[in-house]
């Protein structure tokens, strides 16, 4: 019987989702003419989707168990924690381990500076990049060599930074392609892997090497979606090719680039993690030292596990504010942001 | 000059052209060098590496001595094992339950609707942090076990977006046709929505594997035994660190048959980006479109 009461009604009458209608408003002709015009009850609904929320569940599970519950996992940096102790027998020792924090421990903010020193220096270098090439494979007549082009270049993102890593050492480590030259021409050798003073640099380069291509993406995308009647107009108007890519094309991919600038100042406390873990011992913790390392070198080796946390946990938050404020000041400047208001 | 242009380019004279071409032209060799020197180090006669320093760009013959060592049943080969069978089944297990909780959500008007999307969503805003993960892990009983490396990143909350905006696309008509037929939820999914979707199935399907293939910091952080090392920490231990691979690493050849250290990094090297490259043709040709997909709907 529950099987001839199944309401096919649905997909047919409620449509796309408005957003913003009620659960309620979901018509329902069969039911409604049991229950006199009402609209089915919390159950009933349920019930007629019982398969769809059994689907739902094995995904839904991972990810509130390795997504969600380790949120309540912060709870350790309210505690004195010892990995042998079970999780709730922990010591509570209150605001104790936000104390490198608020009482600026040199090697937190010696982490804390190289964060936002790289995070700079890579929205200077690293963001503009994939801008400028899609700029110029757009403006390729040549839609073969375009595809070319664009196959070779976005090949690197889908490489492990373990890879990245592995063949760059290969390039400028001390038995690597460009020191061998030197060596072989008399001339003495560059330590690019191991100078704690070009650390960032190497690690800006790596990231232009691996990603620029993929940047490209969106950007072509947005390109292609400017009406080419505005370069018309703009040549009609005598502008050179500078000032149509001042007053056509900047503002055609503004609202991209802004956003995608949200979403990297969001991000502005996490700065290639693999990268650095991978590369560390070469240049020691001092130069290299970002907050997730810091967090990962603390607790996990080093067994602090409750500061890590708190350490962690601040970032984490810090983070989603970020996110947050810069969604904002998008929106007071009149751009979509990552989600509408 | 054409009648129709898309971008600015107004009929530049030769000089511009020459430049735009010379700088794509070495932005492609800055990629692709690189790989010719890894393939031709990998497979150069042991001469030919040992005179050259360490690495060359273009091999002297095709000598296969290096594989023949990781492929005598050592550490790169039982490593290489695991992480194909942790790509394998981290795949099917993260689309078998993306496409589902994607395709619960599809459904126009379902109940808990609402709630769950928001918890996808919301998992796109946060990472929960390095510490309280591994607490996790380690209280479920993961650490050293293969599943750690795939559970837990098993849903991006991004690609069940991806895979939503693909479900919603799909004619209500085509599904209210099979609920007339008397098909349930899961036989729809199953027999018309996912036969519909192959495209966008294997696009996602490939992100999740690169995903798995490439993961290195959650085996470092989770797999402690050496036995059970993915290729990636291998590649790390061996080529990164420099720590030489040992004649019992390499399945017991001997000392003196070995061919040099470099040629051995190089042919590991090789053998974890092979599985990248063949796939990527169809990534590259496939992904655009999941990516603005995701973004433009999502």
């Amino acid at each position: 019987m529950a099987q001839t009461e199944r309401i096919p009604s649905r997909q047919t009458t409620a449509g796309k989702p408005t957003g913003s209608g009620p659960p309620g408003t979901v018509t329902d002709s069969r039911s409604s003419e049991r229950s006199a015009g009402k609209p089915p009850s919390w159950w009933a609904r349920a019930r007629r989707d019982k398969i769809l929320l059994l689907m739902a569940l094995p995904g839904l599970a991972l990810l509130l168990v390795f997504h969600y519950l380790p949120l309540l996992g912060n709870l350790i940096a309210f505690q004195e924690y010892l990995p042998f102790v079970p999780l709730g027998r922990s010591a509570w020792v209150g605001w104790d381990n936000f104390a490198v924090i608020f009482n600026g421990d040199a090697e937190f903010l010696n982490a804390l500076k190289n964060t936002l020193l790289i995070t700079l220096v890579q929205v200077i270098f690293v963001f503009p990049a994939p801008i400028a090439l899609a700029l110029l494979l757009n403006s390729l007549l040549s839609e073969r060599i375009k595809r070319v082009v664009q196959s070779v270049l976005y090949l690197p993102h889908f490489l492990s930074w373990v890879i990245v890593i592995a063949i760059f050492q290969q390039i400028l480590g001390g038995s690597g392609l460009i020191n061998n030259f030197l060596r072989e021409h008399g001339m003495g050798t560059i330590d690019f892997l191991g100078n704690p003073d070009g650390f960032i640099a190497l690690l800006t380069s790596q990231v232009i090497w691996k990603d620029t291509g993929w940047g490209t993406i969106l950007f072509l995308a947005a390109l292609t979606q400017i009406d080419p009647g505005l370069y018309e107009a703009a040549r009609v108007d005598g502008a050179s090719r500078w000032r149509q890519l001042w007053h056509v094309t900047v503002p055609g991919i503004r609202g991209l680039i802004i956003l995608l600038l949200i979403l990297r100042l969001g991000d502005s406390l996490t700065v290639g993690f693999e990268q650095i873990i991978l590369q560390q011992n070469l240049v020691g913790r001092p130069a290299s030292e970002v907050l997730d390392t810091y967090v990962y070198n603390n607790g996990v080796l080093a067994g602090q596990w409750g500061v890590s946390a708190a350490v962690g946990l601040v970032k984490g938050l810090v983070a989603v504010v970020l996110v947050l404020g810069a969604n904002k000041i998008a929106h007071i400047f009149g751009e979509a942001g990552v989600y509408k208001r | 000059m054409s009648a129709v242009q898309t971008g600015i380019d107004d009929g530049p004279g030769m000089p511009s052209r020459a430049v735009k071409g010379v700088v794509l032209l070495i932005c492609c060799a800055v990629v692709i060098i690189p790989f010719i020197g890894v393939i031709a180090t990998s497979i150069a006669s042991q001469e030919h590496v040992t005179n050259s320093g360490g690495f060359v760009l273009w091999p002297d013959g095709l000598n296969l001595d290096a594989y023949k060592a990781i492929f005598n049943g050592g550490v790169v080969q039982r490593a290489l094992l695991i992480s194909v069978v942790i790509a394998t089944f981290g795949t099917l297990i993260s689309l078998a339950g993306s496409t589902m909780l994607a395709y619960s959500l599809s459904r126009p008007g379902s109940f808990g609707q609402r709630p769950i999307l928001m918890i996808v969503l919301f998992s796109l805003l946060f990472s929960p942090g390095l510490i309280p993960n591994y607490l996790v892990v380690k209280e479920f009983g993961l650490l050293d076990s293969l599943l750690a490396l795939i559970l837990p990143t098993a849903i991006s909350g991004f690609n069940v977006i991806v895979l939503r905006s693909f479900f919603m696309g799909i004619p209500d008509s085509v599904l209210d046709s099979a609920r007339i037929d008397g098909a349930g939820d899961f036989r729809i999914f199953w027999s018309i929505v996912l036969p519909l979707s192959k495209a966008v199935l294997a696009v996602v399907g490939l992100f999740y594997a690169v995903g798995y293939w490439n993961a290195f910091f959650n085996a470092m952080l989770y797999i402690n035994d050496t036995a059970k090392w993915p290729l990636q920490l291998v590649l790390r231990t061996y080529v990164i660190n420099n720590t030489e691979l040992s004649s019992g690493d390499l399945g017991g050849a001997s000392a003196d048959q070995l061919p040099p250290q470099e040629s051995i990094q190089m042919a590991i090297l090789v053998v974890s980006l092979v599985p990248i490259l063949i796939v990527y043709p169809f990534l590259q040709r496939h992904f655009a479109k999941g990516m603005l997909t995701g973004a433009v709907k999502g």
